[in-house]
C-alpha cells in the first residue's frame, strides 16, 4: 500500500490530461494535472468554469479516462480499466454527491440509500436495508427512512444523498456543488454534516466555485486553464458550526 | 443487479407510468386473444367436423363411378354408368373385409301427401343402409330384403318428411301413403331425428326406399350412383379398399396398366380432406392476428424508447453509484418483457372469454387448444426481448458523464 508520512495516499494523479474533440479542434480540458490526496482529508477543487474542474471531477469518479497520465485510486490504475471494470471501482471506491441531489422520484429515502448496494451481490436484502439505516441514521435523518423524496426539503434530500454516497463505505466521497442549490442556512447545515464526516476520518473532495467552501476545508487545490494555480493546506479551519449559530435565527 | 431486485424496479417502473403501461399492452392483449379465439374457433370447428363425420361411421367406405377426379375435367357421361349389379353382387359375395354393403341411387322431387307437398330426395338403397349410416328407426321398422326382391313401394323417411306433410313432426306417419312423382310408397319406418350436419344440410329430409323400386319405378336406370359400404374395422379400411378394387377391377376387366374407372373414398379420406381445410384457414386467420402482435411489439418498442430517454438522469445516477452497460440492459429489458407478458396473460384471459362468448352466444364450435396459450405466451417473450432490445441498448450504451447532465 502506498503510504507517506505514515498516511495512505487515497488518490493519485500523475501528469494528467484530457482531450476533447469537438469538430476539427481539439479542447485541451486538463492539461497535465499531478497530486495526491491522502486519507482523511477534506479537499475542495475550485476553479471558473472552463477552468477545468467538471473533466477532473469525471476524471476522479471513474467515470472518465485520461487521454494520457495515470489516476490510481486506492492502489489501483484506472486509465486502463474497461468501463465495466469503472462501473464496480464507483461501486466500491466512491460515494458521489451531486448539486441536484439526484434521488429516484417516488422512492423511499431507504430505498434511495440502498441503491448503490443494489449493485453490489455481497449484500443481501437485510444487510442493504440495515446498511442504508445506518447511513441515513448518521446524516441525521432516522426518522425519515420512508419518506419519499418528493415529501423532503432541499437539505433533507441532500442528506439522503449524502446518505447514499456513504452507505457503500467509500474510500472518497466526491461532492459537485453539494450546497449549491441550498439556501445560507442549510449550506452550512450540511458543510457541518461534511466536516463531522472530515472529523471521523472521510476522505472528502468537494468541487466548487465557492470560495467560501474552502474556509472549512483542510486544503484548496485551484484551478485554471486545466492546470493547478494553486494548491495550499488550510491552517486554520473554520467550523461551520460556529458559522451556524451565527446565523441569524430563521423568521417564524 | 439480482433477478428479485431487477423485477422490483421494472414493476414500480410500469406502476408509474400505469395508463401509458396500459395502452403499450393493450396492442399485445388484443393480439393474443385475436390469436386465441381464432385458434380455439379453428381447433372446434375440426373437431366438430370430425365428429360429424365419424357419426356417419369411421369405417365407411364409398364407390363411385368414374375415375379420381382431377382438375375441372369433364367426364364421359358413360364414365358414370360402370356400377352395375353385378359389382354389388360380386362384392356381397367375395369381399371379406367389408360387413355392410348397399347400392346406392338417387332421386329428388316432390313427394306428396293429401294437399300437402315437399322437395326432397330419394335414396334407393338396401336394408344395410342403415346399418352403414349408423341411422335407427324410431317408429316402424326397415323395409326388408324380401322388399327389395319385390320392389316393394314402400319407404322409411326423416323427421322434416313427417314434419312437412303431416303438420307434426311426432305424427306416427307409420302406414300412411305418400306419393314421389305419382309413385305411391307406403310409409313402414321413421327415422329418429338427426338434426343438420356441419354443412347446413338437413339430414332429416331424406326418403330411403328400396334401391330396386328406385331404379324400376322412378328413375328408369341399370346402372348405380355409388355403393356404400362398411369395412370391418376403421383400421382395415385401407385393406377393404384394394380388396374391393381388385374384385372390381377384375369385373370390369380393367388391364393391369389402366386406371380404375371407379373411386373407393373412405371416411378416413374425408375426415383428412376436411381436417386439412380447416387448417388452411385456421393458418391463415391466425397468421393475420399475428401480424397485430408484430406491430404490438413496435408499440412497446416506441414506448420503451420514450421510456428510456426520460429517464436518461435516472440511467446516468444508476451508473454513477456502478451500474455496469449490463445491469441498465437488464433492468429496461426486463420492463418491456413484462409489459408483453402481463399483455400475453390478460390476453390469454380475453381469448378465453371470447372463445367462450363466440360458443355460448354465436353457436361457434370453439375449444382453446393448450398449446396456443403456450404458444403465445412464448412469442410474446420473445416479442418482449426482440423489441426490448434496442431500447435497452441505447440505455447501456449511456455516457453516464451525459446522461447525468441531461435535463
Amino acid at each position: 500500500m502506498n503510504k507517506e508520512n505514515g498516511q495512505k495516499v487515497v488518490i493519485e494523479l500523475q501528469n494528467v490530461k484530457r482531450d476533447f474533440r469537438v469538430g476539427s479542434e481539439t479542447v485541451r480540458a486538463l492539461r497535465g494535472v499531478s497530486f495526491k490526496i491522502h486519507e482523511g482529508e477534506f479537499v475542495t477543487i475550485m476553479g471558473t468554469s472552463g477552468s477545468g474542474k467538471s473533466t477532473l471531477l469525471n476524471q476522479l469518479g471513474c467515470l472518465d479516462t485520461p487521454t494520457s497520465g495515470e489516476y490510481i485510486l486506492d492502489g489501483t490504475p484506472v486509465r486502463s480499466m474497461r468501463r465495466s471494470e469503472r462501473a464496480i471501482l464507483r461501486n466500491r471506491k466512491i460515494g458521489f454527491i451531486f448539486q441536484n441531489y439526484n434521488l429516484l422520484a417516488n422512492t423511499t429515502a431507504v430505498e434511495n440509500v440502498e441503491l448503490p448496494l443494489m449493485y453490489n451481490k455481497t449484500y443481501n436484502a437485510k444487510q442493504r436495508r440495515q446498511a442504508a439505516i445506518r447511513a441515513l441514521q448518521a446524516v441525521g435523518l432516522g426518522d425519515r427512512l420512508e419518506h419519499k423524496s418528493n415529501q423532503m426539503s432541499g437539505g433533507q434530500m441532500q442528506r439522503v444523498a449524502i446518505a447514499r454516497a456513504l452507505v457503500n463505505n467509500p474510500a472518497v466521497v466526491l461532492a459537485d456543488e453539494a450546497t449549491g442549490n441550498l439556501d445560507t442556512r442549510t449550506s452550512f447545515e450540511i458543510l457541518c454534516l461534511f466536516q463531522e464526516l472530515h472529523r471521523q476520518g472521510r476522505t472528502i473532495i468537494f468541487v466548487t466555485h465557492n470560495p467560501d467552501i474552502a474556509l472549512y476545508s483542510s486544503r484548496n487545490i485551484m484551478l485554471r486553464d486545466g492546470v493547478i494555480c494553486e494548491d495550499k493546506e488550510n491552517t486554520s479551519i473554520l467550523d461551520a458550526r460556529e458559522a451556524l449559530a451565527a446565523l441569524p435565527k430563521e423568521d417564524e | 443487479m439480482s433477478i428479485k431486485n431487477l423485477l422490483k424496479v421494472a414493476f414500480t417502473a410500469i406502476l408509474s407510468n400505469k395508463f401509458r403501461s396500459f395502452l403499450s399492452m393493450l396492442g399485445i392483449i388484443i393480439g393474443v386473444a385475436a390469436v386465441i379465439i381464432m385458434m380455439a374457433i379453428g381447433q372446434g370447428s375440426k373437431q366438430s367436423v370430425r365428429d360429424d363425420l365419424s357419426k356417419m361411421g369411421t369405417n365407411l367406405l364409398t364407390i363411385r363411378p368414374g375415375a379420381d377426379m382431377r382438375g375441372g375435367v369433364r367426364r364421359d357421361p358413360s364414365e358414370m354408368q360402370t356400377l352395375k349389379m353385378a359389382d354389388y353382387e360380386s362384392i356381397v359375395s367375395e369381399a371379406t373385409l367389408v360387413t355392410h354393403v348397399s347400392p346406392e341411387v338417387t332421386s329428388s322431387g316432390q313427394v306428396i301427401y293429401g294437399a300437402k307437398n315437399t322437395t326432397t330426395s330419394v335414396y334407393g338403397e338396401s336394408p344395410e343402409y342403415l346399418d352403414i349410416k349408423l341411422w335407427t328407426v324410431e317408429n316402424g321398422s326397415c323395409f326388408t330384403e324380401e322388399d327389395v326382391k319385390k320392389s316393394a313401394k314402400v319407404c322409411v323417411v326423416g323427421k322434416t318428411i313427417v314434419q312437412e306433410l303431416f303438420g307434426d313432426k311426432n305424427f306416427d306417419a307409420v302406414g300412411k301413403t305418400i306419393r314421389f312423382k305419382s309413385i305411391p310408397f307406403r310409409i313402414v319406418g321413421i327415422l329418429k331425428a338427426k338434426g343438420y350436419n356441419n354443412w347446413g344440410m338437413d339430414q332429416d329430409n331424406v326418403m330411403i326406399a328400396p334401391y330396386t323400386t328406385v331404379m324400376k319405378r322412378l328413375s328408369a336406370q341399370t346402372y348405380f350412383n355409388s355403393i356404400v359400404m362398411s369395412a370391418l374395422s376403421e383400421e382395415l379400411s385401407d385393406d377393404a379398399t384394394e380388396e374391393v378394387t381388385n374384385i372390381l377391377r377384375r369385373n370390369h376387366k380393367i388391364k393391369e396398366e389402366d386406371e380404375s374407372d371407379f373411386t373407393i373414398r373412405s371416411q378416413q379420406e374425408w375426415m383428412e380432406t376436411m381436417s386439412s381445410t380447416m387448417d388452411t384457414i385456421t393458418i391463415i386467420l391466425v397468421v393475420a392476428a399475428a401480424f397485430s402482435l408484430l406491430v404490438a411489439g413496435i408499440g412497446i418498442m416506441n414506448i420503451m424508447l420514450v421510456s428510456v430517454t426520460e429517464r436518461t438522469k435516472e440511467i446516468g445516477l444508476r451508473m454513477s453509484v456502478g451500474a455496469r452497460g449490463i445491469d441498465i440492459m437488464s433492468q429496461f429489458l426486463i420492463e418491456s418483457i413484462m409489459i408483453s407478458l402481463t399483455g400475453a396473460l390478460l390476453g390469454i384471459a380475453l381469448g378465453y372469454g371470447g372463445s367462450w362468448m363466440a360458443k355460448h352466444f354465436f353457436m361457434l364450435p370453439s375449444s382453446v387448444p393448450l398449446w396456443s396459450v403456450g404458444l403465445s405466451f412464448s412469442v410474446c417473450a420473445f416479442i418482449g426481448i426482440f423489441f426490448g432490445y434496442v431500447p435497452a441498448r441505447k440505455a447501456a450504451r449511456m455516457d453516464p458523464i451525459e446522461a447525468l447532465r441531461y435535463e
